[in-house]
């Protein structure tokens, strides 16, 4: 994604109520929402929010119920008219764009899609998918075709002619979508636009709504009060409290590095993962090996870091060629054989954006750590069973009886990639995750790895070398890196259960 | 007594009095006005063969109500029997009374409607007028109208315009104002002027609360119609009362009767008229 800010708000703040500038000055004076409502009956919707959103991302602003979320959204076409501060929309200002300036600027850079729908129930189909080209003056001709091909995009060709009475929920939306994408605007604002469909249809939306970002290249800036739905279709995430953002970033990194105590209760009841990549648990892959060296260097160094295995790549750009085991290496030295001889070259292999969930399976059948892999063959990194239940211990506890349920649809699929047959130990992964404590699971997983993660021919020889399939020392340490502060994991998930947070 | 008797009365005598004086000029041309509406309409009507008008008014009142047979069929008969009783004049009389006074009436009503919708001031003023004009007996209204424009169908048209008026602003008013807020922000958010989303988003959705506000309108009218025979409207109420004075039974249902007729076509007629 380039980087280039398409959009930019700036102190905007919004007072609800007759005399607007007291509230300001009263907030100035730093007092809080509720005194200011006690003294001036002012609202204050919106306190001094920043951010930026670049151009063609999906920006999505989430909150509970009453947290401005909605305010800010209608201020960015104002809608609603901001108490104080600027928004620019490529560069212009446009909180001091007088009306016709104002026009234009929602008929040609911002469109806009309801949660409610909000067709216009005298139209048809087409009518109200061509309504903001009509009231441009564009002709019947030629706003039809625009129109058409708007319905098609949204996967509504041979409805043109319907009455929206007729039309379901979802096909409803689609055709608010399409009206929106009929004056092809640059920025698209979306007001929990999926809210009001139900859980299938909002997920089939949901990826609609990605797979038409990928064809259109629009911004989006998105409201939601669900966190699964911010998760999955958000690059990036502002959370929303009491009318100020608390924090924004990355899907991975609300969850990883919340901001505060708020946004980590925020978060703490999602299934993390369906939202953890590969890219965030993998580890750096050290130490790797050129498979131009010879067999001793390979030796030195898995006995330097006291693991059974290691990563042989080529070249400056670390193209990835194989693994090889601590065993068949000391057999290649004996034998004066090169360590090409003995390396195994079809090991696992994940890209960097895979969803965790779908790592974890490969991963329990996997002898090996995981190799993370970009388009040009590059190893970017490691994945090892330690770091993904790490990752997902942070916040208590997986769903038990969703990561079974995945591993069995994962499983034809892993067993293509995985050559060696599956060790009757594959589910302890999962059996193990429910229990209470991080650090306990992360231990006994380690002790798990030395026996089935083991080589198989007999490595245990070499005195100095640990002798478990992946680096089993650093493996707590590790755990802690990657949660932030496992300490806090447990109080936080008795505090506020998940389920409390997506009440909206 | 203490306190004199207040000259209320002459008072207003006097204000009549200087109204007539200094706009008299004014008040005829607006008489003359509406005068040429009602035999224009009156005359138009007349043209029409009975029988022909019979047929266009019940293929509107088939159309109207959407395919509706038993509708056009009943509209062919009632007129047939108003022609029967040899009350076809005074009952086209009534009709374009009625129609060139709800017409007026809507032409004021409607976009006074909308105003007060858009003006909160505007609607805080109007609404205690709308109140005081619904709850004055309707024959409160024919005294000026009489002082005003005199003997005729002119001042019966003025009174029933003003009786006729709340409800067509009402309605309209509270139209404009259920027209469901994201429908409005739709209007906004795609770059609307204020006419587009009054004519493209507003009236549109707003349209079935003004029909039923076009309904009562032509009602009421109707009503007003008749009792305005008091200050010389012609028509059938002209007759009814005439039925009333002489004691004449016959005279008197037959008219009533074709009162009922044409009051029950206009109701279904513009019932259906509204969309949905
Ligand atoms: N017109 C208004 N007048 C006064 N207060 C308002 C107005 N509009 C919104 N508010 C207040 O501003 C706050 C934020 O409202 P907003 O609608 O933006 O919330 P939201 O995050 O969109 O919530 P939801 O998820 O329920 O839609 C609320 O406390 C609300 O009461
Ligand atoms: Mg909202």
């Amino acid at each position: 994604m380039n980087k280039n800010i398409k959009l930019e708000v700036r102190n905007i703040t919004k007072v609800f109520g007759k005399h607007p500038q007291k509230g300001i000055s009263l907030l100035n004076e730093g007092l809080s929402k509720s005194e200011i409502f006690e003294k001036t009956k002012q609202t204050i919707g919106l306190d001094n929010v920043n951010f930026e959103v670049y151009d063609g991302e999906i920006f999505v602003i989430m909150g509970l119920s009453g947290s401005g979320k909605s305010t800010l959204l209608r201020c960015l076409n104002r809608l609603i008219e901001p108490t104080k501060g600027e928004i620019l929309i490529d560069g212009q200002n446009i909180t001091d764009m007088n009306p016709e300036e104002l026009r234009n600027t929602r008929r040609n850079k911002l469109g806009m899609v309801f949660q409610n729908f909000a067709l216009l129930p005298h139209r048809s189909v087409l009518d109200n998918v061509a309504y903001g080209l009509e009231i441009q003056g564009i002709p019947k001709e030629e706003r039809y075709l625009k129109a058409l091909e708007a319905i098609e995009t949204v996967g509504l060709k041979g409805q043109e002619n319907s009455r929206i009475t007729q039309l379901s929920g979802g096909m409803k939306q689609r055709v608010g979508l399409a009206r929106a994408l009929a004056n092809d605007p640059d920025i698209l604002l979306m007001d929990e636009a999926f809210s009001a469909l139900d859980p299938l249809i909002r997920s089939d939306m949901q990826d609609e709504l990605l797979s038409l970002e990928d064809r259109v290249q629009k911004t989006i800036i998105f409201v939601s009060h669900d966190l699964d739905e911010a998760l999955k279709i958000g690059d990036r995430i502002a959370l929303m409290k009491d009318g100020e953002i608390v924090q924004i970033g990355t899907p991975e990194e609300i969850l990883t590095e919340p901001a505060d105590s708020y946004v980590s209760r925020f978060v703490a009841g999602v299934d993390r993962s369906k939202i953890l990549t590969a890219e965030s648990v993998m580890k750096r892959p050290d130490p790797i090996i050129s498979i131009n060296s010879g067999p001793r260097v390979a030796i030195q160094l898995m006995k330097d870091h006291g693991i059974s295995s290691i990563y042989v790549v080529e070249g400056k750009n670390r193209r990835l060629k194989g693994i090889v085991m601590i065993g068949d290496v000391l057999e290649a030295l004996k034998k004066g054989k090169s360590l090409e001889s003995v390396m195994i070259p079809d090991t696992p292999r994940v890209a960097p954006d895979m969803p965790l969930k779908e790592v974890i399976p490969l991963i329990a059948d996997s002898q090996y750590p995981l190799a993370v892999v970009n388009d040009s063959g590059k190893l970017l990194g490691i994945i090892v069973r330690a770091s993904v239940l790490g990752a997902l211990a942070i916040s208590g506890e997986i769903e038990q009886d969703e990561v079974p349920e995945e591993k069995a649809s994962e499983e034809s699929a892993s067993g293509d990639k995985i050559p060696e047959e599956k060790p009757p130990e594959e589910k302890t992964p999962e059996e193990k995750t429910p229990e209470e404590k991080p650090p306990e699971k992360t231990v006994s997983i380690g002790k798990n790895e030395g026996e089935d993660g083991q080589p198989p021919e007999g490595s245990g020889g070499s005195g100095n070398i640990i002798n478990n399939g992946i680096d089993s020392g650093p493996v707590p340490a590790e755990a802690g890196a990657n949660n932030g502060a496992p300490a806090k994991a447990p109080d936080r998930s008795d505090t506020m259960p998940g389920s409390e947070v997506k009440t909206c | 007594m203490l306190i004199p008797r207040l000259p209320i009365g002459d008072t207003v005598e006097f204000a009549v009095d200087w109204v007539e004086g200094n706009f008299g000029i004014f008040l005829d041309f607006i008489s003359d006005q509406l005068d040429f509406l009602i035999t224009g309409l009156k005359d138009v009507l007349l043209f029409l063969p009975p029988e022909l008008f019979i047929l266009v008014i019940s293929l509107l009142a088939y159309f109207a109500g959407k395919r509706n047979i038993k509708l056009a069929v009943g509209t062919a008969f009632g007129f047939f029997l108003i022609q029967n009783m040899g009350l076809w004049v005074l009952s086209i009389e009534t009709l374009a009374l009625v129609l060139s006074s709800a017409l007026l009436t809507l032409v004021i009503g409607i976009p006074v409607g909308i105003l007060c919708a858009k003006n909160e001031m505007l609607y805080h003023i109007v609404k205690p007028l709308l109140d005081l004009m619904q709850t004055m007996p309707s024959f409160v209204y024919l005294i000026p109208a009489l002082i005003f424009f005199g003997l005729g169908n002119v001042p019966g048209m003025i009174a029933t315009v003003v009786f006729a008026m709340p409800p067509a602003i009402r309605l309209t008013n509270l139209g404009i104002r259920q027209v469901p807020k994201e429908l409005k922000e739709v209007a906004d958010a795609f770059g609307s002027t204020g006419w587009q989303k009054l004519a493209k988003v507003e009236l549109p959705v707003a349209l079935p609360t003004i029909m039923a506000g076009v309904n009562q309108c032509i009602m009421l009218s109707l009503s007003m119609v008749v009792i305005a025979a008091m200050i010389g409207a012609r028509g059938l109420g002209y007759q009814v009362l005439f039925g009333i004075q002489r004691v004449d039974i016959s005279m008197g249902f037959e008219a009533g009767l074709a009162i009922v007729i044409i009051a029950v076509v206009l109701d279904r007629i513009t019932q259906n008229l509204s969309p949905r």
